[in-house]
């Protein structure tokens, strides 16, 4: 089974991915990849809105019946979004990571930030994909 | 270095996700772990356990040597086929391995876990050598388990030559047939068989309860079946040192005849009394549900008015959907209590119960 890297998305390498979207947020999921890793997924806790983190700042946690990971802001900025479904539908990270899967929308604090990030084939190659 | 069953190619084939066991290229899912748990509790699972490793024991003594070796007395054994479970303790009282020795025609079989086997084997040699029993581990040979509610029928229709011994079967029996050897044993708190076989004949066989219907299932659903099961898992309910007093084993230590000196016993003897006498500083065995945020898991630490605790493994169970767990905690710590654990960071209540948490596919816990 091949592992799905959209390449219209920007990747970090604790395995999140993120989408700059026509206002200029940011939604944020974990890859098709970590959910392969995790197995199924049972619950899924998402920042609040208005928390303002930093680059790398926990922002979540996923626990699959597996293991429990924790899932951490890929760059700094105001979280003005979040998947409130994944508290009742968690297994959707593992059908749609890059859909109905996502975690949280966030506001970038600085642009640049962006340009920092792997593009789908060099998380391909981190991945060994 | 990494061994793999004679099955690894079948798991390959049945898309499992390999991952390293105890040294071996074992699948932990093949697909969805919730899937295959949730195949084994309505229908019927199959996992390959060619790992574990079957010893068998020849001699005039071997009697003798089993009840000198393991806690529990195989004089208990009353017809041959008749299975027992046993832990082997070391001279502190620790469990060096959980097992189940089956009564055979030539004497017994000893059926040992895949981490601990070359260590068991170096305990148990020296002492077959004392009592002139001679010990075979039979590397030849691959185990399939097979359970579930539609396990027996199942496996019936795979192999018709086996129908009429799976038949014949009592819970907890296992009786060979020709190089076979079928035990109406299991890991899920399930009907079900654990079908020893030569190594060759076991693709074909795993490929007969697929094509009758059986789901493969890897060591991911195994570990929540015997988790919601309440069974042990050696290595995290007990190890060298946790005796099996503390991790739930009582019911499997034989405590007559009182002349039976079984390596351990003097050390268990004198715990067992402590016990009795109110055991300050003593763990038990309980379960505990969890139906907050999150999942408990194993090494996470449990608070009680009466001390601290550990959980030896948790996980969320695919049947009651929400977080189990087994726990060593003081012995102060009673049924229908809550306790506080540690989960990531912040002190949850959890609430003790009686294990096991699932038998025949319900809920038994109140």
């Amino acid at each position: 089974m091949s592992t799905q890297i959209p390449s219209d998305l920007k990747y970090v390498a604790s395995h999140e991915w993120l989408r700059v979207e026509a206002d200029g947020s940011v939604t944020v999921g974990i890859t098709d990849h970590a959910q392969s890793l995790l197995g199924d997924v049972v619950f899924v806790e998402v920042p609040g809105v208005g928390d303002v983190l930093a680059e790398d700042d926990q922002a979540g946690v996923v626990e699959s019946v597996k293991s429990a990971s924790d899932v951490y802001a890929p760059i700094a900025g105001e979280i003005v979004a979040v998947n409130e479904t994944l508290a009742d539908t968690p297994d959707t990270v593992n059908s749609d990571p890059y859909g109905a899967g996502w975690f949280f929308r966030i506001k970038p604090a600085n642009a640049a930030d962006l340009d920092r990030l792997m593009d789908a084939a060099a998380y391909g190659q981190e991945i060994g994909a | 270095m990494s061994q793999r069953t004679p099955l690894f190619d079948a798991h390959l084939a049945a898309n499992g996700k390999i991952v390293d066991f105890a040294g071996w290229e074992m699948p932990i899912n093949y697909g969805s772990q919730i899937k295959e748990h949730e195949a084994v509790r309505s229908d019927a699972g199959m996992f390959d356990v060619s790992h574990m490793t079957a010893v068998d024991v020849r001699g005039e003594r071997a009697t003798a040597f089993l009840q000198q070796l393991i806690a529990n007395d195989v004089a208990k054994l009353g017809f041959e086929g008749k299975a027992l479970y046993s832990g082997m303790l070391n001279e502190t009282g620790g469990v060096i391995d959980d097992l189940i020795v089956y009564r055979t025609s030539w004497g017994y079989r000893v059926v040992i876990n895949a981490g601990t086997t070359a260590k068991d084997l170096a305990w148990m040699e020296p002492v077959a050598a004392r009592f002139g029993v001679t010990l075979t581990p039979r590397r030849d040979l691959a185990m399939i388990a097979v359970q579930g509610p539609n396990a027996l029928a199942k496996a019936a229709a795979a192999k018709p030559e086996i129908a009429a011994l799976i038949e014949s079967l009592q819970v907890f029996v296992g009786l060979p047939h020709g190089e076979w050897f079928v035990a109406r044993t299991g890991y899920t708190g399930e009907d079900g068989l654990e079908i020893t076989m030569p190594a060759a004949e076991a693709e074909p066989f795993w490929n007969a309860l697929l094509a009758a219907g059986v789901a493969p299932a890897g060591l991911g659903a195994r570990d929540t079946l015997r988790l919601e099961a309440g069974m042990n898992l050696y290595g995290n309910e007990m190890d060298d040192n946790v005796s099996p007093l503390a991790a739930g084993m009582g019911w499997t230590v034989a405590w007559e005849p009182l002349d039976r000196d079984f390596t351990g016993r003097r050390t268990i003897e004198a715990e067992k009394a402590q016990r009795s006498a109110g055991g300050a500083g003593l763990l038990k065995q309980v379960g505990l549900v969890y139906e907050g945020k999150g999942v408990l898991r194993g090494h996470m630490k449990v608070v009680s008015e009466a001390g601290e605790g550990e959980i030896s493994s948790g996980t969320f169970s695919p049947s009651l959907q929400v977080s189990i767990a087994m726990a060593r905690v003081p012995l102060a710590v009673k049924l229908g209590d809550t306790v506080q654990v540690d989960v990531r960071g912040t002190l949850q209540p959890a609430r003790v119960v009686k294990m096991p948490f699932v038998r025949n596919g319900k809920k038994v816990f109140e």
